[in-house]
């Protein structure tokens, strides 16, 4: 996290544009400038510029908008809530359909079902995630008008006007992550089917459900946990680019705007709190290893 | 049983050219079906002048928004330039972009990891390094640097370059780490072979295979980013038309006229559908351990 603060600082450091200028505006005197970048310490040397920054926060302080003047901090609390309901949809219906998924076309391998699960997780890899997205919006919204084509409903206006405006999105960003997980199941799965204790599993007369969840799924889960995390990663990046779609107020839809007029507090906000939960979902799923396979141990 | 005799009889009428090529089919189909997708789009790209196609530039306010037709095959955009020209000029766009970051990240990915495989102090330095650039999501890191820096086809290229090329570093110095100790390249310590040499000489040629899969995939996936950061507005300055441009500028649009999404976005994810097929065969055929199961 040290070395991600500190790029991400530099990043900013380092850029060309100079965002005194662009608050200034147009008509700005130099003496103008200068006062605006004295304001933000914009002209102290680059560790105490990082020293500051750190310092701050550590306080939870993300500095504030160039272009709003609003607190970063406050601007990201006020769009996370979207965000967090499509991500974490997502990530859900994902999870809980693509190893399935996965474990079946593992189980049948060679047959139509295993190409058709393997056809689409190429599929699901080449599609960029907004082509898909507005696919299915002329698909479902345009042509058989079924679900809503834009925006978002927040929970508290009742499950189905939240809901219908989270499938599209959900369907779009989890498409390949769902590629990604059912592969990697599918995969980790025959590896663990061709071990000698499934053999053994079978031979004493185990169903082959029995078989295939108690003895292979369990054997095959920690692989499948890591993908499930380093895949998040997609996620992420996928979120910026669904919440511009379907015109959804989060976290995304923020560090599209803040590009637009180079308000670079909310990139560096933004690009540290998406590292921040990536690392810490990654470090939650070393430790899940512990539990899903006792023979690890930290 | 007819078949035996009849193929018996019939090699000499076959060419061998035209008989490996046939074999290679038998084996891995959509392998041969991605390459020869992506002979065709590069192809396109470097023939997009001479293929029916006006100036993708070219501005006709009396022409706008029109709805493909025989004259404007995938339709007008807002400002009446042509989709189709703007579609097969961007197939340039993607392919360089592709082909360059693949080849960059690469290039420097091996270098990197094999400096890091075999001295110790700068893979402890480096690696951190490059742990912490892996903890930012690749698209983001892209955003991030795109933001800061002028829009341009170069700043495009080495903004996915740099988020690419953790992942290669990681790559080589595993195999780097586990080729050191490998016989023979004691063997080649041992015959009194300098670092560099042994390098070059033995550890380079075995990590090509795994390079040329991996720098297939970044081809693929530096396209797609390529397109999303066009796509959000961080991407490659407006006045190119990359097919990442040309949806962006239909982003408002998409309701009245969904085909400024559709032409561009087929052709995006055909290509990339057909690196990804190319992929997949590459290693198949260079790792007949993992073929039967990714």
């Amino acid at each position: 996290m040290g070395v991600v603060a500190l790029f991400v600082f530099s990043l900013l450091y380092i850029s060309p544009g100079d965002p005194a200028a662009v608050i200034a505006g147009d008509i700005a005197t130099a003496e103008d400038i200068a006062r605006i970048r004295a304001k933000l310490g914009l002209d102290e040397p680059y560790m105490v510029r990082f020293g500051n920054w750190l310092w701050a926060l550590a306080h939870g302080d993300l500095g504030v908008s160039i272009f709003t003047g609003l607190p970063v901090a406050r601007l990201i609390g006020q769009r996370i809530e979207p965000t967090v309901a499509l991500t974490l949809c997502t990530l859900i219906v994902t999870v809980a359909l693509a190893v399935p998924v996965g474990v079946v076309a593992a189980w049948k391998v060679g047959t139509w079902i295993d190409r058709s699960v393997m056809g689409f997780s190429v599929l699901g890899f080449s599609i960029p995630v907004f082509v898909i997205a507005y696919l299915l919006i002329m698909l479902f919204s345009m042509q058989l008008g079924w679900l809503p084509v834009q925006g978002y409903r927040s929970i508290n206006e009742g499950w189905w006007p939240f809901l219908s405006h989270m499938i599209l999105p959900s369907a779009a960003l989890g498409t390949v992550y769902m590629a990604l997980i059912a592969r990697i199941t599918r995969a980790t799965m025959l590896d663990v089917l061709s071990q000698d204790y499934i053999r053994t599993a079978q031979a004493k007369g185990l169903s082959s459900n029995q078989v295939l969840l108690g003895h292979a799924l369990k054997n095959a889960s920690v692989p499948i946990v890591t993908v499930i995390g380093i895949g998040i990663a997609l996620l992420i990046s996928g979120v910026v680019v669904t919440e511009t779609v379907f015109a959804i107020p989060g976290i995304g839809r923020l560090t599209v705007d803040a590009i637009l007029r180079r308000d670079y507090p909310i990139i560096q906000a933004v690009t540290l709190l998406f590292s921040g939960v990536y690392v810490l979902i990654n470090l939650a799923v070393d430790m899940s290893y512990t539990f899903l396979d006792p023979r690890i141990r930290y | 049983m007819s078949a035996v005799p009849a193929a018996l009889a019939a090699p000499r009428s076959v060419s061998p050219m035209w008989r490996g090529f046939r074999d290679a089919f038998r084996r891995h189909p959509t392998a041969i079906l991605g390459g020869v997708l992506l002979l065709v789009m590069v192809a396109a790209a470097i023939a997009a002048p001479w293929l029916w196609t006006v100036d993708p530039q070219a501005l006709s306010p009396v022409r706008r928004l029109k709805p493909p037709s025989g004259e404007y095959w995938f339709g007008t955009d807002m400002l009446g330039r042509d989709v189709y020209s703007r579609v097969v000029y961007g197939a340039r766009v993607s392919l360089t972009v592709g082909i360059a970051v693949a080849i960059l990240s690469t290039v420097l990915g091996l270098a990197l990891g094999m400096l890091t495989g075999f001295v110790r102090w700068i893979d402890a330095i480096l690696m951190r390094v490059m742990d912490g650039l892996m903890s930012i999501p690749a698209v983001l890191l892209a955003i991030s640097l795109m933001a800061l820096t002028q829009a341009s086809l170069e700043n495009v290229i080495f903004a996915i370059t740099l988020s690419e090329v953790p992942r290669v570093v990681r790559l080589v110095r595993s195999l780097v780490l586990s080729l050191r100790e490998q016989p023979f390249v004691e063997a080649a310590t041992a015959a009194g072979t300098g670092i560099a040499r042994t390098l070059v000489r033995h550890i380079l040629p075995n990590t090509v295979a795994p390079l040329l899969v991996q720098g297939t995939y970044i081809f693929a996936s530096a396209m797609i980013t390529e397109a999303i950061l066009s796509f959000i507005g961080a991407g490659t300055p407006p006045n190119i038309p990359s097919w990442g441009n040309v949806m962006a500028e239909a982003r408002s649009l998409f309701q009245i006229a969904g085909y400024l999404i559709l032409f561009p976005g087929i052709f995006l994810s055909l290509t990339v559908l057909a690196v990804n097929l190319l992929g997949d065969g590459m290693r198949d055929a260079l790792d007949p351990r993992l073929a039967r199961r990714m």
